[in-house]
């Protein structure tokens, strides 16, 4: 079964102040989103990320089109209760401490006290808040608020988890904790659906992912598929290389760098560098490596945008 | 169940409320100067003390009705708490509700303590029999019941406008409610069918305050010449508008904020 079903969803909302004109947000969206995946949904501001999100959370209707969670519509009660969702720049009752608002949310899903105690402890723990458990929200930092926000969405270890930027205002070390909280729900077997414009993190963590672009849906596949496509060439890296050998490889070559004692080669394609190698090294020249050059996620995303 | 839990962080909401405290320890520095005030009539120092605390309990429970009612949903909204929260297990009919019963045991609290003031300032003052302290229990209570429909007219406007206009609104239809009879009486001077009609369908939308101050001191002491019995009958038939009026305004804003997107 399917984690999450969206089918040709569509929102739109209304602008102006006498004759209100509609503004498509999401236009049309279908994916899904298989059980035990960690999906990363991709785009810009304005893409319609947080829109998507909002619409499975049923705090925004359609204009068209339906989506369903766990098989279920995205309006049942039922269904929420086997789901986690951390809001975009989430905020919380700041007259409350974390323990008081986890208390307050677990209580909402029914857990009981001794049970809901010890996960509390378990998850301010897991996300680093373990010391502030009896501070008041009002004097905590963004990426400490990220936090409790990480936590509450967590508290009834939902089937489904859906983290809208859960990396927004974190340092380096907060985010490495959240990836690693992500992967931890990976080994649970848990269905992780994250939006973000952070790319280093979505490729380090995400088995598809989605790009948005102004509502539409631009690409939809595994990381690795699409970012094979983009295999830019090859960077050789030689030592000792003779004058001759190297004039001999130059109509090889893409391009040539020469460094104090190296010399950086591109090559187009992988049979271009396999030729340039063995000509290389049966020259004399010592081979230090060969790495492909791969569009990082970062260039991709950057070229789609625009293109669109 | 839900809706308990909702309720019960409504109220911790609300005690850790500033506004709160500034409002109840006004209502007491008022019901304390009633000392004062009565001993400038001659033989009728109760009087003023029940008449007087009575009034202080009516118009800072409403202020207190109004201003935390008024910003009950608004703050969520503004806030973004209620995204976090609607996308857990429950319905946003349990959240309002929960959101009003909240609200109503912080009124409830503070009604209570107000009315240990009153009681503790006819204490001081003595010389009263103590069936004035039981009788002054069905005027608190009514005033409890107003608050009630207050704070449900508070919520309405809550689920759709800006805190400032609810108040507006709020306070515009409380005070409407207290000459809902006057106005009824105007229809029925006037000789156009059609004002006359209008004048009912008012008498009817709004509020009908006045209801709820049927009991001030005439009522309370029974030693005094002009006591009154208080009159059961009437109690009851405001108990049951009470809470219909309220049941019918909740039912409004459940049904408002269900429809809502939250963008």
């Amino acid at each position: 079964m399917a984690a999450i079903e969206i089918e040709h969803l569509t929102k739109d909302f209304y602008a102006g102040f006498w004759r209100k004109r509609p503004i498509r947000a999401l236009d049309g969206l279908s994916l899904r989103v298989e059980a035990g995946e960690i999906f990363g949904f991709l785009g810009p501001n304005g893409a319609g990320k947080t829109t998507t999100l909002k619409l499975l959370m049923n705090l925004i209707r359609p204009t068209a089109g339906s989506a369903r969670i766990l098989g279920q519509p995205v309006d049942s009660v039922s269904m929420r209760r086997n789901i986690g969702y951390l809001p975009e720049n989430p905020y919380f009752y700041d007259h409350l401490t974390p323990e008081e608002l986890l208390t307050y949310i677990g209580t909402l899903f029914g857990i009981r006290q001794p049970v809901l105690r010890k996960k509390i402890l378990e998850l301010l723990e897991t996300v680093g808040l373990a010391e502030a458990r009896k501070l008041q929200l009002r004097k905590f930092s963004k990426g400490m608020v990220q936090r409790v926000g990480i936590a509450q969405a967590l508290i009834n270890d939902p089937e489904v988890v859906f983290l809208d930027e859960p990396m927004s205002g974190l340092d380096p070390l907060g985010r490495r904790e959240v990836r690693l909280v992500i992967s931890s729900l990976r080994t649970r077997g848990a269905t992780v659906f994250f939006s973000s414009h952070i790319l280093p993190d979505v490729e380090a963590l995400c088995d598809r992912v989605a790009i948005m672009n102004r509502g539409k849906l631009l690409e939809l596949g595994a990381l690795l598929d699409i970012l094979k496509v983009k295999i830019q060439g090859h960077e050789i890296i030689l030592a000792h290389v003779q004058p001759a050998v190297l004039e001999a490889l130059r109509p090889m070559c893409e391009e040539i760098t020469l460094m104090s004692d190296r010399v950086h080669i591109r090559a187009a394609t992988s049979r271009q560098a396999g030729a340039i190698v063995s000509q290389a090294v049966s020259g004399g020249a010592e081979l230090v490596s060969v790495n492909p050059i791969r569009a990082s996620l970062e260039e991709y995303f950057f070229q789609e945008v625009q293109k669109s | 169940m839900k809706i308990l839990t909702i309720g019960r962080n409504t109220f911790r909401e609300n005690i850790r409320d500033k506004i709160l405290y500034n409002l109840i320890l006004f209502a007491l520095l008022m019901i304390l100067s009633s000392i004062a005030l009565g001993q400038l009539t001659l033989g009728h120092e109760a009087k003023v003390i029940v008449d007087l605390g009575l009034g202080s309990i009516s118009i800072f429970g409403t202020l207190i009705a109004i201003f935390i009612g008024i910003s009950l949903v608004y703050k969520e909204l503004e806030k973004r708490t209620v995204y976090a929260l609607l996308a857990k297990p429950i319905h946003r009919w349990e959240f309002i509700t929960g959101k009003y019963l909240g609200l109503l045991f912080t009124l409830l609290v503070n009604v209570a303590i107000m009315a240990a003031g009153l009681m503790l300032t006819l204490l001081y003052q003595g010389g009263i029999e103590r069936y004035t302290y039981l009788n002054l229990l069905p005027a608190i209570y009514l005033t409890l019941l107003s608050l009630m429909v207050t704070t449900a007219l508070a919520l309405v406007f809550s689920t759709f406008s800006t805190p400032a206009l609810s108040a507006l609104f709020t306070f515009f239809l409380w005070v409407a409610g207290h000459f809902n009879a006057d106005l009824l009486e105007f229809g029925n001077l006037a000789k156009t069918p059609g004002l006359k009609w209008l004048t009912r369908v008012f008498y009817y939308v709004i509020p009908n305050i006045s209801n709820f101050k049927v009991i001030d001191s005439r009522n309370v002491i029974q030693a005094a010449a002009y006591f009154e019995p208080i009159n059961y009958a009437a109690l009851g038939w405001v108990t049951v508008y009470g809470i219909l009026y309220s049941g019918i305004l909740l039912g409004i804003a459940v049904l408002i904020f269900s429809r809502r997107d939250f963008k």
